[in-house]
């Protein structure tokens, strides 16, 4: 855990709700893909919890989406401007399973985190696919990103105005996706269905409103298989730790 | 500079305390810096049973503050003293105050007696406000009867100091700290949250699950001075101040409103190192000020 104070690079529109953040300082408390950063916006007391979607050794890429007034405020820093975050939180993803084909399912705003995964998962040698999932073709982000990375892509649309019709249930059948592991994050309905209805184990990304998000304050806690757990240190959990119940 | 302060007849180093249910039994912020520089700690409030707490959302942000509604989450009293509290004293040498919650005058006696009995504990705090529990918590502390009762009962089964944390959610809060005194308290808390809540304008419901909560923050320090403030002005026990303190400045301010420590809780939540920002800052705030001992100061306003 690291925390200090940020340059902006950049802070672009991707989509009518969601922009790319980009910032400038230590990262070295980035352990694993899948960890996420708090971030301070003037005039909002709590900070806001964002995943890391990318980071280098001196920058950061956020790919956030406006939901509230301290998301809204967060697209108003511009090039120069500095931010106050706290990086290096969560537990992340764990890459070293013993998997060969995973299967990397995004829903809207919980792609960003998996970006990161999958250029991991491919640099240690794994084949994974990458289904992303969106409502409609103009909320689409980050795909040709995920393309560049020289994997299978596939894109699901509710309302089929691009890739498959559906959900990500259907883009496994139409492309007849192989997969042996699964990760996964993005809205509560479809993590739901993947840890219902996939046949392999895998790991599930989880989000809540935090106070701390450093397991100070008990704001965010769930009910796991190996006990209580905290949101925001154990972000992601396995899929036999999973309980769906009461939430 | 001299920031030595008393709580209860123990000397603390300064007046820094983080406060309960913002810091954990302190292994989350134990990579941040040393622990040592603490006044002291106030853990997590236990009860005799684990507790899993209340259903998600427990916490909405507010303009300069927030609400929780975590719902004592803790892991009983027999984990915290054979787990926690040992766990605790390999990275801090220092006594504890240990918050005490209890759903009845039974439960609050006996979760008091096994934390008395602990080696590093130094106070027992009498939890008597929580908000966000039913049957329990702030029921015995929004009643002067009740609260005195629940502290003389403590007080009888524990040789260690006893400081009753008070609920700001009454209507005479100096008549509720003069029956915990009458009662035997060595100590006063306060204040614990105002009770708040929120609604999500989409789903046109509360945003906590528990549909109220405790507000806290930057937001409640004035409610906090005066109430201390009040209750400083008629009782002569010490009183450890707490709500919105996020300074040293704050620090300065709440013990010349009469209190001798203070408790830091929601700034530990924003800014993970506020107590240690404080500790160090509190130097500066003296000189600039001309305070030489901090303990000159308590009542100064009085």
């Amino acid at each position: 855990m690291n925390k200090g104070i940020y340059q902006v690079i950049t802070n672009e529109q991707l989509t009518e709700t969601v922009f790319r953040l980009s910032v400038a300082g230590d990262t070295q408390a980035i352990q694993r893909p899948g960890q996420f950063a708090n971030i301070a916006i003037d005039g909002f007391y709590l900070r806001r919890p964002i995943s890391v979607c990318d980071y280098d050794s001196n920058s950061i890429t956020f790919v956030y989406k406006v939901v509230g007034e301290g998301t809204q405020a967060l697209t108003r820093y511009t090039k120069g401007s500095s931010l106050d975050i706290i990086v290096g939180l969560g537990n992340g993803f764990d890459t070293e399973v013993n998997c060969r084909k995973p299967l990397v399912v995004g829903g809207g705003v919980g792609i960003p985190p998996l970006y990161r995964l999958t250029k991991e998962l491919v640099a240690k040698g794994k084949k994974p696919t990458a289904i992303l999932c969106f409502n409609t073709a103009s909320e689409i982000f980050l795909h040709n990103e995920f393309a560049k990375l020289g994997i299978e892509v596939a894109v699901a649309t509710i309302d089929g105005s691009y890739g498959t019709k559906g959900f990500y249930s259907d883009a496994i059948v139409r492309h007849n996706i192989e997969y042996d592991y699964y990760y996964t994050c993005g809205p509560q309905p479809m993590l739901r269905s993947i840890h219902a209805t996939l046949d392999v184990e895998g790991q599930i990304s989880f989000e809540e409103r935090m106070g701390c998000g450093f397991g100070g304050c008990m704001g965010c806690s769930h009910k796991t298989r190996s006990g209580y757990k905290r949101v925001c240190t154990d972000t992601i959990l396995k899929s036999e730790e999973v309980i769906f119940d009461e939430h | 500079m001299n920031t030595t302060t008393y709580l209860c007849g123990h000397k603390i180093d300064n007046p820094i305390i983080p406060a309960s249910g913002t810091f954990g039994f302190g292994q989350e912020y134990r990579e941040m810096y040393d622990l040592n520089i603490l006044g002291a700690i106030s853990i997590k409030g236990t009860t005799r049973e684990a507790r899993f707490g209340n259903l998600t959302p427990r916490i909405a942000e507010c303009k300069a503050g927030m609400l929780n509604a975590v719902g004592l989450q803790n892991p009983g009293v027999e984990a915290v003293v054979g787990h926690e509290l040992p766990e605790l004293a390999k990275i801090y040498r220092k006594p504890i105050i240990a918050n005490v919650c209890g759903f009845s005058l039974e439960e609050y006696v006996e979760v008091a007696r096994r934390m008395c009995e602990t080696d590093n504990v130094g106070w027992i705090e009498l939890n008597v406000s929580c908000p966000n529990v039913k049957h329990g918590g702030m029921s015995f502390g929004t009643d002067a009867g009740c609260a005195a009762e629940v502290t003389s009962a403590v007080k009888a089964v524990c040789s260690k100091p006893v400081i009753v944390k008070l609920s700001p959610n009454v209507t005479d809060i100096v008549a509720i700290a003069q029956a915990c005194q009458e009662a035997g308290a060595d100590g006063l808390c306060l204040i614990n949250t105002l009770l708040g809540m929120r609604l999500d304008l989409q789903k046109r419901r509360p945003i906590l699950a528990n549909i109220t909560g405790g507000f806290s923050g930057d937001a409640v320090f004035p409610v906090a001075l005066r109430m201390v403030y009040q209750v400083a002005k008629v009782c002569r026990i010490p009183i450890v101040g707490c709500g919105g303190i996020s300074t040293a400045r704050d620090v300065v301010e709440m013990m010349m409103a009469g209190a001798s420590a203070v408790e830091v809780g929601t700034a530990n939540l924003i800014n993970p190192y506020a107590c240690r920002d404080i500790i160090e800052d509190l130097p500066n705030v003296m000189q600039r000020l001309r305070i030489d001992n901090l303990t000159d100061i308590i009542g100064a306003a009085l």
